[in-house]
Formats: structure tokens, sequence, C-alpha cells
């Protein structure tokens, strides 16, 4: 049996009959529930704090109850657990009201008056640049671009946007805690137990032998579950540690939406040279990334975006400029691609207009500047692997009929194709920094894996026990998981990045091999592995030049649309995604990962309008808020072409955030095909098509 | 008030505030977490139970409204043999990821099925429209409940 043939998913069967315990489902003697107060102003000063008189068995929790520091650890440690004296943004936490029922804490907190003085505020990207709020800047060169530009026979100037992304995972976040001998115990739904410890460590003020953390079956995450969390597990322990009770905080889907980390809205500018055979010999990128009113880890995003900002090309000259911005808008953070769909979205735009402004046939255009294995990446470090991308693009085009359907072209539809990679594992020097770690324990027939990487919901459970599985022969029941808990499994770092299967995956490998080997060794033993990077790989984190990352995904994704020549409505009928990730190591489990990404890449395209007016979401429900339902998403055909990479398990690279990166630039490609306008803006909405058609007449 | 209610096909009495919602009643009195809240407003069908036959958001059931009505949830249902058909299609297709969903949409397609059991799939695409799932991208759901039908020939 190949390991990539489909296995049912270890965790179906209690999910589909709800009997797997989220958070929200536990249950604890006596519990207390929080409800958090918070600002209601975009900038300014507390002045004063009112409140009512408290029922007995109730209590109100603010800053002076943080034992230890009171900041969120994480990249940039700057977001106060509660608020001190000035709160930067509307929905930041200022203080925690605790109470035996969820009506009665909601009743007290609508009875807190706090009085501001309001300061000035920052709301927009071109605002905060005027103002020069800049939190982070990078840049890099490749070749010499100054004296590319000027030998350049073309110029072309061009400006893209993205716009806020919420995750919308279904469970929202939720978290509990409780003291028992001594030990703060904290539980809930989360990517990363060890970066939740860690915040806790500093926040408590207490050794991490002292703390516990405990995932919970979690209910999708896709970034929104990485650092945020930590903020709410402070929460949580405080107040279990304030009122000697176990608590619970679940936030409902609007104050989860108005307070929780989003997708980096961006303004990318770039400036391009061509030459007399319309190449793009130079390219000057320019990237600005609305991080909020907080930091946090928007460093790192900001990276990932700039070393994929030439995405899947080979531009031999080249600027790259990043910043990130402060303004008085809730932070961004995490979200599946990290940074690189804003970047790739962008660049794949450009790309697609210049061709389509010259003349050319955009896919022409984009091969023949492809990057192949031995080019120099962006920072200089060679690619190592095979470049399959041409093979991936003969195979999305003869299942979608792609070319066939580009020169019948009729008003109102449209064909699009994008094509993308994804940067596997995390970014520079990260995984040397984590130093991942797994233990593999032999219990008679019986094999255990602790690691802390979860799985929320992305197959993360049935793809790692499957490797072991599959390395020791044993049935897959025979190979289990021990629960994410930090007292008992080692740190094998979060669970981010797309690094899950190919990092930890390929450490549980290397460790099931030995087991094998040694199998008769004992009736009971442990294997324990720790990361480490190979050794062809060089990168430095001062200058940005080398293997940004140890290899890449890609994918080729054709969208196909229709537009209402009425209403301007998009439908989106049909994309087609073929992807090099390796080799799957379940093909179900990936295809999933794909749908599902294509899904919330066209949504943030079309449909997932987020807009914030003087600091106040505007959209902050579902209802006003729209992801892509079973009548939205297209017809969807997925295929993969192997290409094993060396230091994988069993040849696997990265899978979950790859797709995101696609469908957006494919189904934008599509409607300025169908429309015969350039797109340069996401989300693209039925008033702005109608808006650039009058224009264009 | 007293409100009398069929419960997964047994008679209950319980004393409630009128505008208790389902969703609580299930959840904290009968401690039955199957249902899900994913947006507490009818938007994301998580808490979807059946109420008489037909596809409710609990969320948007108050107490009040249950007088005499029968109310099954996936508790009720998964033994059955729809129950197990759905559960062995949706393993099948790979229609679960992270599950938060996944009981709203097995009885959002029960509902679907009970009022036509060979629907196109556009009116599969229809009868799942109340629910939300953000892993999956819905291919597979589709798939799980074309499955179902296939697998439970007569049973609906």
């Amino acid at each position: 049996m190949t390991i990539s043939k489909s296995i049912k998913r270890t965790d179906a069967r209690e999910k589909i009959r709800g009997e797997a315990q989220y958070i929200g489902d536990m249950s604890f003697d006596n519990p207390l529930y929080l409800k958090t107060v918070r600002s209601t102003r975009p900038h300014a000063k507390i002045l004063d704090i009112h409140l009512p008189d408290l029922p007995e068995g109730c209590f109100i929790i603010d800053k002076s109850h943080i034992p230890g520091k009171n900041r969120m650890r994480t990249v940039v440690s700057d977001h106060p657990i509660l608020a001190e004296d000035e709160v930067l943004y509307i929905g930041q936490p200022i203080l925690l009201v605790a109470g035996p029922s969820r009506e009665l804490v909601y009743q007290i907190s609508e009875k807190i008056r706090i009085d501001y003085e309001d300061l000035p505020a920052v709301f927009t990207l071109e605002e905060s640049e005027k103002q020069n709020c800049v939190f982070t800047e990078y840049s890099f060169s490749k070749g010499e671009p100054d004296t590319a530009f000027a030998q350049a026979a073309r110029i072309i100037e061009d400006e893209y946007r993205t716009g806020l992304q919420e995750h919308v995972y279904l469970e929202p976040q939720g978290m509990a805690a409780e003291v028992k001998d001594d030990t703060v115990f904290v539980y809930g739904s989360m990517q990363c137990p060890f970066y939740v410890e860690d915040a806790l460590t500093e926040a408590l003020g207490r050794p991490s032998d002292k703390i516990r953390v405990v995932q919970t079956t979690t209910g999708g995450a896709f970034g929104g579950k990485e650092e945020f969390p930590s903020l709410i597990a402070c929460h949580t322990a405080i107040a279990a540690l304030a009122t000697h009770h176990p608590v619970f905080l679940i936030y409902d889907r609007d104050e989860d939406i108005i307070c929780s980390t989003k997708r980096h809205p961006s303004i990318i500018r770039y400036k391009a040279g061509l030459d007399d055979n319309n190449r793009v010999t130079v390219l000057d990128i320019d990237l600005l990334y609305d991080a909020g009113a907080y930091c946090g880890l928007s460093p790192v995003v900001l990276q990932r975006g700039i070393f994929s900002a030439t995405n899947v090309y080979n531009f031999h000259h080249l600027k790259v400029h990043g910043r990130n911005f402060r303004t008085h808008t809730v932070p961004s953070g995490a979200f599946r691609g990290f940074g690189a769909p804003q970047s790739i979205f962008g660049t794949e735009m450009l790309m697609h207009n210049i061709a389509v402004s010259l003349g050319l046939d955009p896919l022409e255009f984009k091969m023949k500047h492809i990057l192949k294995q031995g080019d120099p990446s962006c920072t200089g470090g060679k690619i190592h692997d095979k470049v399959i991308l041409p093979e991936l693009v003969e195979r999305a085009l003869d299942l979608s009929d792609y070319r066939q359907k580009i020169q019948k072209k009729k008003k109102f539809a449209g064909v699009g194709i994008s094509l993308f990679l994804h940067g596997c594992g995390f970014t520079g020097n990260g995984e040397q920094l984590i130093k991942g770690k797994i233990i593999l324990r032999k219990s008679k027939d019986r094999v255990v894996l602790k690691i802390s990487s979860v799985e929320m919901g992305q197959g993360a459970d049935t793809v790692l026990r499957k490797i072991v599985a599959h390395t020791l022969d044993l049935p897959i029941e025979k190979v289990t998981c021990e629960i994410r808990d930090t007292g008992l499994v080692p740190d094998s770092g979060p669970t981010v990045a797309s690094r899950t299967t190919m990092i930890v995956g390929g450490l549980l490998k290397t460790a099931a091999d030995e087991m094998k080997s040694r199998w008769n060794e004992a009736e009971d033993f442990e294997i324990s592995k720790v990361y480490h990077h190979p050794d062809f790989l060089t990168w430095d984190n001062d200058t940005f030049q080398g293997n940004a990352y140890p290899t890449y995904s890609w994918g080729v994704n054709v969208a196909e649309i229709t537009i209402d020549p009425v209403t301007y409505d998009i439908h989106i009928e049909k994309v087609t995604g073929v992807y090099d990730v390796g080799r799957a190591i379940d093909e179900r489990a990936l295809r999933g990962q794909m749908e599902g990404g294509i899904a919330q890449g066209a949504g943030w395209a079309t449909l997932e309008v987020m807009k914030s007016k003087e600091g106040k979401l505007v959209q902050h429900n579902l209802t006003d808020y729209k992801v892509p339902t079973s009548m939205d998403v297209p017809e969807i055909t997925c295929d993969f072409i192997d290409n094993p990479y060396e230091f994988g398990p069993f040849g696997a690279k990265c899978a979950g955030e790859l797709p995101m990166s696609g469908a957006p630039p494919a189904v934008v490609a599509a409607i300025s095909n169908a429309l015969g306008i350039p797109l340069k803006e996401i989300p693209v909405t039925p008033e702005m098509l109608m808006e650039l058609e009058r224009h264009e007449d | 008030m007293k409100i009398e209610f069929i419960l997964n096909g047994e008679t209950q009495t319980i004393d409630v505030h009128p505008a208790r919602r389902l969703l609580d009643i299930l959840r904290e009195d009968f401690h039955l977490t199957a249902v899900k809240e994913g947006c507490g407003e009818g938007e994301c069908g998580a808490c979807v139970v059946l109420m008489d036959g037909k596809a409710v958001n609990s969320c948007l059931i108050p107490a009040g409204y249950l007088e005499g009505k029968s109310i099954l949830t996936p508790e009720g249902f998964k033994e059955t043999p729809r129950g197990q058909i759905l559960e062995e299609a949706f393993i099948e297709a790979g229609a679960v990821q992270c599950g938060f969903c996944t009981p709203g949409f097995i009885m959002a397609a029960e509902s679907l099925l009970n009022e036509n059991p060979n629907p196109t799939n556009a009116q599969i695409r229809e009868g799942l429209s109340g629910n939300l799932c953000r892993c999956t991208g819905y291919q597979m759901i589709f798939k799980a409940v074309r499955l179902a039908i296939e697998k439970g020939e007569g049973l609906w």
C-alpha cells in the first residue's frame, strides 16, 4: 500500500456523533464565568472606572491581580493582558467580571462605567504612513536594481490592496482554568500549547512546572488560535488564581469577531522595469501591512510577506521594502498563509495586468519568468529541489480546458490562472531556534506519539499516526497520540507555518525507522528526536540572505467565473487546482485542505467584506460578515503530482497554507478577463465592478 | 413556566423562563452537548436539531415555543438506521475536519433527505445552505450526502 492511499480519519466518528469534547462541553464543580469589559474608544487615556456594588460570589479582576508581567508574551510582547492607563483599540480588554452565571456577569459588566480622555487616533494605513507610525521595517535587494531600472525599456508602476479577513473558525475562542495543588491548569481551543505556557509563565510569574496547558478538541483555527489564545489563557489563569474557583471564558461570535486578530490589510506598490523582449528584469516592491494597535507577531508575518513577494518568479534585479504600521484598530495576527497571500495576490495580479496591458497572453508572460531548479530565490538561496511548475501548469490546463475557454471568451464570463508557492516550515532560522522535539513510546504492541502539534481540524492526528503506523507496519489503531498537555508532551513547536507534516512528521518518521530496527530490544522503550536543520541550507537573519525556507510547495489554480450582467454578482463556477506538495501522506486529507483553502481564498477575494470605520468594525457578526456557504462555493477539482522531498517523511512537503494564496489571483484574473478591466484590490464586490465599468464607459 | 415537550422520543416537563433558548436547555439542562453554539443568531447551523421533523436552529427557539413539540438532537438520531448511514457516509467521504459544524450538518442532511429522498446536486447545496463549514469547502459534505443516498437506498 502506498502511503498516499486514504484512510478513515481517526477523529471523524466522535465528531459526527457529537461526542468530541470542545472547551464549551467541559464541566467543572462550581465554575465562575468570565465576561471581559472592553474599551469603547480607539485611543484614550483611562481616567476613572466606576464599579457597581457586587453581588456575593462575584469578582472584578483588573491589572492589579496579575502576579507577573502585564504583557502577553509573543514575538513582540507589547499587548497588555489587561489595559493599564491607556487603550489603543476598540475591544481592548480592561477588566474581567467573574460570577456564577453568564447572565449575572453580563449584567454587572453593563453597569461598569469608564471615563476616558480621547487621544488622537490613526485609522488607516495611508494615515499611518503619513505619520510614519512604523512598528517594523525590513529591506533587501538582489542584483543591481538601480542600473537595471536605468537600462529598462519600459517602466510600469502600480498599486494593489487587500482587505481584512476574519478566520471564522466555527468554534469561537474559549478557555477554562483551575488551580489544583498549586498548579495552574488551563484548558482550551488552541494551536500552540507551549506558546500558551510561555505566556502564562511570564504573566503569572511562576515556573513552567507549576503550569499545565491542555488542548481540548479544537473547532478550527486557521492561525486565529496561534497567538490570540495566549491572551485569554492569561485572563482565565489570573481569574482562577484571584477567585479560587475554576473559571470559563467562552466568547460569543460578536465578541470573538470584535476583539480577535485578523488578516493584515495591505497596500503593495510596484515599480517594474521591462526589457525590449517584454521581460521584467527588475522589480521594486514596497509592502505596507496594517498591524493594528499592537505589534505582536506582525514582524514575522511581514517577513513571510516580503520573502514571498516575488512568488514563483525569478526577477534578476530586485528591491524589496516592507513595513508594519500601527493603526488604532484591532490587532492583526496569524492567518493561514501568514502574510504571503497578500504579496502573492499583488504580484500575480501585477504580472497578469502587465501582460494584458501589453497585449500578451498572461500565462505565457508568467511562464517566461518562472524559477527553475538551481536558480537563486529572491534572497539568493539556491532552489535545491526539482521545480515541476511547468508540469503542474500543463495538468491544470488539461483538467480545466483552459486554452479552449480563454479563446472562446464571452462577455460576463471569464477564466483566470494563478501560479503560486508556499515556503515550507518556519521562515529563516525559525526551525533552528525552536528545535522541535518529539518522543515515540513503545508499550508492548502499541506506540504512543508524544508531540505538541495539535489536531485542529486539518487532520494532523491521522497524518502523523499514519506516518508512524506505516513505517512500523502497525494498524493505525495501535498508534495513538498523547493528549496535548504541556506536562505530558515535549515541545515539538507550534502548529503553524505548514510545518507539522514535514518537520514534526519528519522527526516521527526518523524515530519510527529507528524503533523498527530496535523493535525486539524491549517491551517498553522511548525514542526521542530533536530537529536538526539540513546543513546545506544557509540563512543570515541580519542581511536576509540565503534560504528563507528549506523548500517550497507549488500550485496552479484555474478559476472560471460568470458575472450577472444586471447585478454584477460574481459566481465562481469552477476552480481547478494542481499541486506539488512533495507527496501526499493521505490524499483525501490533503484534498480536504486544498478544497477548504480554495473556498477560504475565494471568500477573501470576493464575499468577505470587512471594513472598519474610525476603529470600529462595521461587520462584526455572521449576518454582516459573509463567508462562503454551500451555495457560494465553486465546483472544485484537485490533482497532485508527486515530487518527493528528500528531507520530508515519505517525501512530503507543506500543504495547509498553500491553497490560500492560489484562489484569490485566479478568481480576480477571471473577473478581469470577463469584464476586460484591470483589477487591483480585493475583495472585489459587485459595487466595485459597476463603478469600474462606469469609468470604462 | 412549565413546558411539556418530547425530547429524543421521551416526554419531558421543564420549568423554565419562556425566553430561554432551546440551545441552552439542551446543553445546560440536559447535558446534550452535540449541538454547538457557533454564532447564536441562526447563521451557522451548528446548533441544528429537528423540530417535528424539520431542521431548526436551536439558538433561535425560545422555550415558550416548545410546548407539545418533538425535538430530535444528534444524540437521539445517531443510533437510528439513517443516523448510522449518514455517519458512515460522512466518514467515507472525508466530510469531517474540525467537526464543530458536523452534528449540525448531519441533522440538516437528515431534514433534507426526509423532505426529498432524491435531491439533485443543486438541491443538496440549497438544503445545506443554512449550515456553515469553514474547513472543507463543502465538496466532501456534498459527496457524503450523495453517498448516504446510495448506501441508504429506501431508508428515506
